[in-house]
């Protein structure tokens, strides 16, 4: 029996064949996912910040773009993933208020995204797929079995990417 | 005089100084809501809760629930945001109220969104002008921006400011009837900076 395991905002987790990661009503966060596609595990971060070397207060890791994806991999690998076959999907970023808040929080979804983005660029893991941007919020289940990344969202029918 | 305000580790006095002026500000507002409305409204005692992220959404009724969230910035002596957030139930029914008719369908057109509108504006309106009669600073509310959608996704946004602090958030709820029980919820986040002045113009500081 599979089961679907959860992800919290600030959160990541990992997971092996055949159960599933999930992470409910991202806005601005985003959702990375990885997986290894011959011993399918993989894992689901759910960052909020894209940089963790400019907060003083940065000891919460799954928080940041930066040191959550860098955890997720570590934390893959150490299950049993391989580190050169990892590739990644990504979702999320959006700018859910028309106006939002204080200047420096302007567009932080897309610097969110641009972060990410940096981040397994650095660490050589290619992007599959990614559902960023735009306005709306979006959950998103992640199976390492087939790679499939599922999104849902209010009012618009479910894709997968 | 550089005090680091940090909501992880805050004294318990200063918890509950914020906790008060959340709850002066929740009570004003639905003060303010009764009137526009011109009824009767009753209201529990509000709410105030000091969070992690993670536990946000289980209190609110799930991250996947349909809210309305009102957010607007705040100026003045004092810089950030409030959001006010409703649950899709209550903003119908509060639509409605406000209309003077029932609602056609299940989505919100743009005559709904902009009473909705409306009654956020009023509402936050009111608990930003108790805030600063109460510590006798200047607030300046902007244009408030609707959204409906998750409400995880809308309180990624609040979260995220948070975020930059520490690692709580800071949430008031109310709950307030009228002929049906509405929950509403107040988020107010302050800068770094604003926590100081608010806490100092009361003589805490």
């Amino acid at each position: 029996m599979s089961e679907i395991i959860k992800v919290g905002m600030a959160d990541l987790k990992i997971c092996k064949s055949p159960d599933g990661v999930t992470t409910l009503g991202l806005g601005s966060c985003v959702g990375i996912a990885v997986r290894d596609p011959v011993t399918k595990i993989g894992g689901l971060a759910h960052i909020m910040l894209p940089d963790s070397t400019v907060i003083r207060n940065n000891s919460n890791i799954p928080k940041f773009a930066d040191t959550g994806i860098e955890a997720l991999v570590r934390q893959v690998v150490s299950a049993g993933a391989n580190r050169g076959r990892l590739v990644a999907k990504i979702a999320g970023g959006a700018r859910m208020f028309a106006f939002q808040g204080k200047s420096d929080m302007i567009g932080v979804g897309e610097r969110n995204v641009e972060a990410v983005k940096r981040k397994l660029r650095e660490l050589k893991v290619p992007i599959l797929a990614e559902d960023t941007g735009k306005n709306y919020g979006r959950t998103v289940i992640f199976y390492p079995e087939t790679g499939d990344f599922v999104i849902r969202s209010v009012g618009k029918s479910e894709t997968v990417i | 005089m550089d005090r680091e305000i940090n909501l992880d580790t805050m004294s318990a006095e200063y918890v509950d100084v914020l906790k008060e002026l959340g709850n002066i500000g929740a009570g004003n507002a639905m003060t303010a809501l009764a009137q526009m409305l011109n009824c009767k409204v009753d209201m529990k005692v509000p709410q105030v809760r000091l969070l992690e992220f993670k536990d946000v959404g289980a209190l609110i009724g799930g991250e996947e629930q349909i809210m309305a969230g009102i957010y607007l910035a705040v100026e003045g002596d004092i810089t950030g945001s409030i959001m006010f957030l409703l649950g899709k139930d209550s903003a119908r029914h509060l639509v409605t109220k406000l209309m003077g008719m029932a609602l056609e369908g299940d989505a919100f057109g743009e005559m709904e969104m902009s009473a909705l509108m409306e009654i956020g504006n009023i509402i936050t309106g009111a608990y930003l002008n108790s805030l600063a009669t109460i510590t006798n600073l200047k607030i300046f509310p902007s244009v408030p921006s609707l959204c409906v959608d998750m409400a995880g996704a809308i309180l990624s946004v609040p979260a995220i400011e948070f975020g930059t602090l520490g690692d709580k958030i800071l949430l008031i709820q109310s709950q307030f009837m009228d002929e049906i029980e509405l929950d509403g919820y107040f988020i107010m986040v302050p800068d770094i900076d604003s926590y100081s002045k608010i806490l100092s113009s009361l003589g805490m500081a």
